[in-house]
């Protein structure tokens, strides 16, 4: 991947990934501990420096990377998942760790359930205190129902999010939860880097500053509050799983080295007849193929020497209402894509009908106006050319009428010979060269 | 003479592998969602990676991670996406991240006509995050173009270490367009500024760390670093970077930082890093000013357009040339930073400026700034200068600029 490819570094021995600088929380937090729980997991494990990223979110556990010697990536409060994704897919070597807070379980809520559905081979640490301990103690996703926070001075209304389940249910393959005071967290921490997969650590915590105070809560009470809940401690779910980063290259292996987008230079092969800008408008229904035979007209006269554009407009729905083609014929480079006047307009449907008022209130007798029988009353003063698809010879469904009439249309109007179109059909819809070119034959018998 | 009949989004992802893109994320948004497909299809062929996201602030943050791990990352929405990307588009510039954003642009506001081409984000992109540094723009107002400008926007993404943003719309990226392929012309692509790939040998000199950037004694350098990655000298220099994954420590933040990328709220150095970041963009703005002028000396009138509105300006210009009047235009392929000396120089010597645009006006106000200021500070009069524009998903037609004439 990319300019650089990943390198063995050789590192001595470290007795610390933590720098020199004392940690900077409230006396009591649960960061300093769980810092140091992670600094041991780390010296455990060796991983150079260098190969392990810290990804912090925002909050007071954002100012953490800064006490580490490894890499470090501090971001938008809730993100620090989608950049940690970022990271590890772009380098899936990388041991990628994220701190983040109940906060931004709660803002960022959407990114880990995904980097959880994916197995994004992340290892999150969810330093859980139930509250926003950086802004004041307001309440986070992660408050227990009737706690006392900043926002919720007459005790929570809402109930809290279960993080452990909704990775855990949503297909997280490693997923603890914990407490900041277990004395093995450092061999979880390990365990969960060591896992291929998204791994998940739940670490339940004291907010000394706001939390603790407001409630009267202390180790003993964030203790009990797990059996109130009826949760679980321990590792809830381990699965094996295929990491993403690996495996959505695994998959697609067998693409490597193709071409990409290759350049499909046409060479002029036809003589052309026009001499002006030639405005031809497709106007009928969306899923009725009027874009692709606009597409064949189009390339049928780059084929024959001239300039061609096509503009289209249709719903954003599928095979459902009108769908117009406007294309530009011209011996010279076209600029301007809109066309204000048709020179011909193939009416297809009543969906086109419909979207044509304009066009057909403007076309004068020196336009034409090709169209079905019963269309032939429809008001304009634009020459009527009446295509009857009974006379083609063979099936006409809804899908090959837009073809059809282009292709009378364009044996009438002489711009490029008809074996232009039909040689575009070969080359250009090659898969659709056997339904396409009976119809393209069946067009000089309509008139 | 070969040609190709090709659309804007199809070009755009070309100029994006041949700039040596090897990243993409993005989500699903009319009218982007073609460069969308072509990226997510084609970058496992180069050995790239290309993601839907979950949202479009997870596409955007993905970029910003990859980039960091050495990718050129890429991402393309439209006006409601860039509202979702914009936290994080001041995230990379002050993080110093390259990325290329395309907007292709649909009238807004809000959802607005999703299949409707409109030119509505030209100040949006410009003011699109808190803090209001100086970002690029680019705006091709020909398939062709696409490519070229494509090209573009990843060279100056990596060089400057900033977001770069292509601005299209409906009409560029969906229309077919026929191209004379001797008009694909490659741009230069750099590389954002690197550290040197191996450790400093010897990595101590008298106790003091050596800094692999400058092979001296550095001591300020910490123990764990062997560069700083904030450490810009002068002040509109890029920093070098290294990727994660390399041999060297390196720090990213999107807070206030010093050169070691710790928090910091020093005047001295807060003041010296918000400047570098405006700096960096706009003493250099000489190497991003692009755009084709065609002024005739007796002309009394300049069109001045950019993208689409452009197409149908330039035609104008051809047909008004074609009926004997003189007509000057200028195409803006630069938007951001404003292109000031190549829009005086056009303007130079015309009575009358039209500035033609698909949304009220947004452009002008920029072209107002520079002309009213210019002639202020040399004290003569200005020239007339007007607003065309156009609000109802329709085109602005060469007729319209006939008219003017």
């Amino acid at each position: 991947m990319a300019t650089i490819a990943p390198i063995a570094i050789k590192q001595e021995p470290l007795s610390t990934y933590k720098n020199e600088r004392p940690l900077p929380f409230c006396p009591g937090c649960g960061h300093t501990l769980i810092l140091n729980h992670l600094d041991k997991a780390l010296t455990k494990l060796q991983i150079p420096r260098t190969q392990t990223v810290i990804v912090t979110d925002i909050g007071c556990v954002g100012l953490s990377d800064q006490y580490f010697t490894t890499n470090a990536f501090h971001g938008l409060h809730g993100r620090s998942i989608a950049y940690a994704t970022g990271i590890k897919l772009a380098n899936p070597e990388l041991n990628v760790i994220v701190l983040m807070g109940d906060g931004g379980a709660g803002i960022g809520g959407t990114h880990l359930v995904n980097a959880a559905r994916r197995n994004v081979g992340l290892t999150v640490l969810m330093f859980n205190n139930f509250n926003f301990g950086m802004t004041g103690g307001e309440h986070s996703v992660t408050t227990p129902h009737g706690a006392i926070t900043s926002t919720t001075r007459r005790g929570n209304p809402e109930y809290p999010l279960d993080i452990c389940a909704t990775v855990g249910e949503n297909g997280a393959g490693f997923v603890y939860r914990g407490t900041s005071f277990d004395k093995d967290l450092p061999d979880r921490i390990a365990e969960a880097i060591q896992y291929q997969g998204f791994a998940l650590l739940d670490i339940w915590e004291l907010c000394t500053a706001y939390f603790s105070p407001f409630n009267d809560f202390g180790r003993k009470e964030m203790l009990g509050l797990v059996d109130a809940l009826g949760l679980e401690t321990g590792l809830l779910y381990y699965r094996n799983v295929h990491e993403y980063s690996h495996y959505v290259r695994e998959l697609s292996k067998d693409a490597a080295g193709k071409p990409t987008l290759p350049l499909k230079p046409i060479e002029p092969e036809f003589p052309n007849h026009v001499d002006r800008k030639f405005h031809l408008v497709l106007a009928g229904s969306a899923g009725a193929k009027v874009r692709s035979a606009g597409k064949l007209v189009g390339y049928a006269g780059v084929m024959s020497g001239l300039w061609a554009t096509q503009r289209d407009d249709y719903p954003t729905t599928v095979k459902s209402g009108h769908s117009i083609s406007e294309i530009i014929l011209s011996p010279e480079e076209i600029r301007y894509t809109g066309v204000a006047k048709p020179d011909a307009l193939v009416l297809i449907s009543d969906d086109g009908l419909k979207k044509s008022g304009r066009h057909l209130a403007r076309m004068t007798e020196e336009d034409v106006l090709f169209t079905l029988p019963q269309f032939a009353g429809v008001e304009t003063r634009a020459r009527k050319v009446i295509l009857d698809p009974k006379k083609a010879g063979v099936r006409i469904t809804r899908t090959n009428l837009a073809l059809l009439l282009t292709a009378a249309a364009l044996r009438h109007l002489d711009l490029f010979p008809i074996e232009a179109l039909e040689a575009a059909a070969k080359r250009f819809q090659a898969r659709f060269a056997d339904q396409n070119l009976p119809i393209i034959e069946a067009s000089q018998r309509l008139e | 003479m070969a040609k190709e009949y090709i659309d804007g989004a199809t070009a755009i992802a070309r100029g994006a592998l041949a700039a040596g893109c090897d990243f993409f994320a993005g989500y699903p948004i009319t009218p982007a969602t073609p460069i969308l497909l072509h990226m997510v299809n084609e970058l496992p062929k180069v050995g790239g990676v290309g993601i839907e996201a979950e949202d479009e602030i997870g596409a955007i943050s993905m970029c910003i991670g990859a980039a960091m791990s050495g990718a050129r990352p890429f991402t393309a929405t439209s006006g409601p996406g860039i509202s979702l990307y914009s936290e994080n588009i001041g995230l990379a510039i002050m993080g110093e991240v390259p990325l290329v954003i395309v907007d292709v642009m649909r009238m807004g506001p809000a959802t607005g006509g999703a299949t409707t081409p409109a030119q509505g984000d030209v100040q949006f992109v410009r003011w699109g995050t808190s803090g209001g540094y100086p970002i690029i723009a680019l705006a091709p107002s020909s398939v062709a173009e696409c490519y070229t400008l494509t090209m573009r926007a990843f060279d100056l993404a990596e060089r400057y270490r900033t977001p770069v943003f292509l601005l299209v719309d409906k009409e560029m990226n969906y229309a077919m367009a026929t191209v004379d392929i001797d008009e694909y012309v490659d741009a230069p692509v750099g590389q954002r500024p690197l550290v040197p790939q191996q450790l400093p040998e010897p990595a101590v000199v008298d106790g003091v760390r050596v800094n692999v950037v400058t092979g001296q004694p550095d001591p300020r350098l910490r123990p764990e670093e062997t560069y700083l990655p904030y450490d810009f000298n002068p002040i509109d220099a890029v920093p070098p970077t290294s990727p994660f994954g390399g041999p060297h420590v390196t720090r990213f933040t999107t807070s206030s930082h010093d050169e070691h990328g710790f928090l910091t709220k020093d005047p001295e150095k807060v003041g010296r890093l918000n400047d570098h970041l405006r700096l960096k963009i706009l003493n250099h703005r000489h190497d991003m000013e692009f755009g084709i002028p065609d002024i005739q000396d007796e002309a009394d009138t300049l069109f001045i357009s950019y993208g689409t509105t452009a197409r149908a300006m330039r035609e104008a210009v051809d047909r008004a040339r074609n009926a004997g009047k003189s007509v000057s235009g200028l195409t803006l392929h630069t938007l951001w930073p404003v292109p000031e000396t190549m829009i005086l120089d056009a303007v130079q010597g015309h009575d009358r400026v039209i500035v033609a645009e698909l949304n009220h006006g947004q452009y002008i106000r920029e072209i107002e700034r520079l002309v009213y200021r210019d002639a202020a500070r040399k004290r003569v009069i200005p020239p007339e200068i007007a607003g065309l524009n156009r609000v109802d998903g329709e085109l602005i037609t060469p007729e319209q600029f006939l008219e003017l004439l």
